[in-house]
């Protein structure tokens, strides 16, 4: 009904469905005077052609003005504005942290409430309920073991992002050959290659970190250590190792496949192991795992071979990392 | 023991040890495990919420050997239960409403690492849910970091990427101050467990000693986990993510990883705190301010948008705002309207990110208005589907968002302090009205008759998706008009929370 009217694009109406649809709205300049000669028409015509022409100088002149403010002066000062406010508001949060550390408990005293019951018997008790002398890992592998075993797939989770976003040929790349051979003409150029310097100390160097690795993996139940730490000594014997030879050595002891395997039969033992002891601890039933000697490296019941499971996952996942990172591919 | 209590800890580790499974497997069967898994997962936590109402109690678990303030244990009630069960339903069916888009977002080769993100994310969620600890809190919490910022940059556009290293940035800055929040009550009672914590704080209370450092730690904790469920100053990571995320991230993303956030606030300030303690603080009082502010802002900002989806994601702003003000009216009532408001918003909004797909579907992969003209006589059930959607927002009866708003009016009247009440009052008119402009307009737009054009459903159905959102619409009448069995359900789950 509405479009009956010779005004229509000027009505409310018109400029609502505009919003509707998502439309830029058009500004229209003056309205046709239908009511006039066509004498006035013409004249007026001429005056407003007159007075549109002066109005564009004019408005092109603002125009230009304010159009160019932003780019010119605006990024600036709101530049300054926002770094200001960032940095106040930063010493704000400092300064209210420092505050609150200062009205803490003092450091080290006995009173503190963190002495309690809790890390008494971890401490008393933990040899011999764990089997472990390590009482960290009595405490990560056994008694908190369901965090740690959330951590470990925090490391599976990441592992997996990375692959997401690095990982050439899974993506929808046209020409996968193109970028791969991209990527290994770029390593050629910027890692070092037959490093003699690298190669001999590699030589020297690897093996001595590889054992360190499993022996600090191996006795975590016993001596300072334990998955995680012989993990990332072994993942970085393993990328020395790489750094030194290079892809075409690693390739034939260490590939996707590996990588995969290692990964998921540590994570799966891990969570047989571990839904075992919750299973059989919540439902009040004994576990058939014998803690034996502390002290004995066959000892404390599951928490050895959690430790290799861990130490599996953490040495390949520091690898793959360090893989995708520098060739996007195994 | 009856071997329902099991359920729980199973669900969880089947949960995980799938998604690492999955990993190895192709993107086909990693796809039917994880839909088995979670289907699963939803039975189970039927079962368990049948038994915990049966029994009217709650139970505790012990994972280990060890007991409770030694080892880890997870606790299950009734809102544990019945949000697992929430949770689980609303994650089927947004991957099932999702699954077609998906295949073509995501590269055959890549779509088995988007399953494994899916099961590790619901294991997370699931485990947010049971924890009574709360450092197994926030180990899940970095899982259901890392997960939710995959979930986005999978999609591997430059869009996407971008829109995840901004939510990285500002989902890492709340778990580094809600770390610093844990150490500190670490530091004060000297327990992780979140029952011991709060003996330990109420003697810390009644004697008067360290009260300043246990504010700053309340405050770290609740504004750690405000950034991450996109509080309003904190939101500006959220309207690029869920807008540039494919449709089931998006829909996971808002209604399960935001509303999970939120619940673990809720049973840190039950559970941790205690309710004596939280409602004499000040903190509650800047959450409310924060949650008025995003329901006005958030609305505002909606109406401005000419893109569906991106309109919906600064919808979502407000939502979560009126959440947070239902917790900021620091009263039992004002808590039980904001859990009530996490489902009816979850339900309502995962359905709203599908039938936005769903109507850009066929109006030429294309969520801006120009193009959506009409496009509900193109696909019908996405377009009913939104009309529910955009009823339960808008808070028509019979959908589940005018039971919630409903409720928080109740709440605001029996508020202590009128000042409060005033603004919640008023706000809510006001921002149900912001929400009726755009969300109307939407409609209007996607209902308006095509001239020349063929009316009628487009040739190309996607059956699942029509699956998930009647099931969706369902679930939210069903919220809408059972409500007070829901309610019953839980107040009577709130109360046994503490």
């Amino acid at each position: 009904m509405s479009k009956v009217r010779k005004d229509y694009e000027q009505s409310k109406w018109h400029r609502f469905s505009q919003w509707l649809n998502g439309e830029m709205p058009v500004e229209y300049k003056s309205s046709p005077e239908w009511h006039l000669t066509d004498e006035e028409l013409s004249k007026k015509y001429e005056e407003d052609m007159e007075r549109a022409k002066t109005a564009q100088r004019k408005e092109a002149r603002l125009y230009a003005k304010y159009r160019s403010w932003p780019e010119e002066k605006g990024v600036h000062i709101y530049e300054r504005v926002y770094r200001i406010l960032a940095v106040l508001i930063c010493l704000a949060v400092i300064g209210s942290l420092l505050i609150t550390v200062s009205y803490l408990p003092e450091f080290g005293n006995s009173d503190n409430p963190v002495n309690n019951e809790v890390s008494k018997r971890y401490i008393e008790q933990g040899i011999q309920e764990t089997g472990a002398v390590n009482i960290v890992t009595g405490m990560i592998l056994d008694y908190r073991a369901f965090d740690t075993f959330g951590e470990s797939h925090v490391l599976f989770i990441a592992v997996s992002c990375v692959f997401i976003i690095l990982r050439l040929g899974i993506g929808k790349e046209k020409n996968i050959e193109d970028e791969k051979a991209k990527e290994a003409e770029n390593d050629r150029l910027l890692e070092p290659k037959n490093d003699k310097i690298l190669q001999k100390a590699a030589f020297f160097l690897v093996p001595i970190i590889f054992i360190f690795g499993i022996y600090v993996i191996l006795f975590g139940h016993l001596s300072p250590g334990g998955g995680f730490s012989g993990g990332a000594i072994i993942g970085a014997g393993l990328i020395l190792y790489l750094d030194a030879y290079g892809f075409q050595k690693t390739e034939r002891f260490f590939t996707l496949k590996t990588f995969r395997v290692v990964s998921l039969a540590g994570l799966l033992t891990y969570a047989a192991a571990k839904s075992y002891s919750f299973f059989t601890g919540a439902n009040h039933i004994k576990s058939i795992i014998p803690l034996g000697i502390p002290g004995h490296i066959l000892s404390s019941g599951l928490i050895l071979v959690l430790n290799i499971c861990v130490g599996a996952v953490v040495s390949c996942t520091m690898y793959a990392f360090y893989v995708l990172f520098r060739k996007g591919d195994f | 023991m009856e071997f329902i209590r099991n359920l729980p800890f199973i669900g969880i580790f089947l949960c995980m040890s799938t998604g690492v499974i999955n990993s190895v497997l192709d993107g086909k069967w990693a796809k039917k495990v994880s839909f088995t898994v979670i289907t699963a997962n939803l039975f189970m936590s039927i079962l368990v919420l049948y038994y915990v109402w049966q029994t009217k109690q709650s139970y505790i678990y012990v994972m280990g050997h060890h007991p409770a303030p030694w080892g880890n244990e997870i606790r299950f009630g009734i809102l544990e239960g019945a949000f697992a069960t929430f949770f689980c339903l609303i994650m089927l069916l947004s991957v099932l409403g999702g699954v077609k888009r998906l295949e073509e977002d995501i590269s055959e080769k890549r779509s088995n690492l988007y399953y494994v993100l899916v099961n590790l994310l619901m294991a997370a969620i699931l485990a947010l849910t049971y924890t009574n600890d709360l450092f197994t809190a926030y180990v899940f919490v970095e899982i259901m970091t890392i997960g939710a910022c995959g979930i986005i940059v999978i999609r591997g556009e430059g869009r996407s990427l971008l829109a995840s290293v901004k939510y990285m940035i500002m989902s890492l800055l709340g778990s580094g101050l809600i770390l610093i929040g844990l150490t500190l009550i670490y530091d004060l009672t000297g327990h992780l467990l979140m029952s011991n914590i709060q003996e330990a704080a109420q003697q810390l209370v009644k004697s008067g000693q360290y009260q300043v450092p246990f504010t700053s730690a309340i405050a770290l904790i609740s504004v750690g986990l405000a950034m991450k469920s996109a509080l309003f100053p904190f939101h500006s990571w959220l309207p690029d993510a869920y807008t540039y995320a494919t449709s089931a991230s998006s829909a996971i993303l808002s209604s399960l990883v935001s509303k999970a956030y939120i619940f673990l606030l809720i049973k840190i300030y039950y559970r941790v705190i205690g309710l004596s303690i939280i409602f004499q603080n000040k903190i509650l009082n800047i959450l409310f301010l924060f949650g008025i502010a995003g329901m006005i802002f958030g609305s505002l900002s909606a109406i401005r948008q000419d893109d569906l989806k991106k309109m919906i994601a600064y919808s979502s702003v407000a939502q979560i705002g009126y959440i947070y003000m239902g917790i900021g009216l620091g009263t039992t009532a004002g808590m039980l309207a904001a859990v009530f408001h996490i489902m009816s918003h979850a339900a309502s909004k995962s359905m709203m990110f599908l039938s936005a797909s769903g109507l850009s579907q066929v109006s030429g992969r294309s969520c801006n208005y120009r193009k959506l003209i009409g496009a509900a006589h193109r696909n019908r059930i996405a377009g009913f589907a939104f009309l529910v959607g955009a009823f339960s927002m808008v808070g028509i009866p019979m959908t589940a968002g005018y039971i919630s708003k409903v409720y928080f009016a109740q709440a605001a009247i029996q508020a202590p302090y009128q000042f409060k009440m005033i603004i919640t009052v008023i706000t809510l008119g006001i921002s149900t009205i912001l929400n009726a402009v755009y969300f109307i307009r939407a409609l209007i737009v996607i209902y308006q008759p095509l001239k020349g054009q063929k009316q009628g459903a487009d040739g190309r159905r996607d059956f699942r998706m029509a699956v998930a959102l009647w099931a969706l619409v369902v679930t939210n009448l069903f919220l809408g008009m059972h409500s007070d069995a829901v309610v019953d359900l839980l107040r009577a789950g709130l109360r046994m929370f503490c």
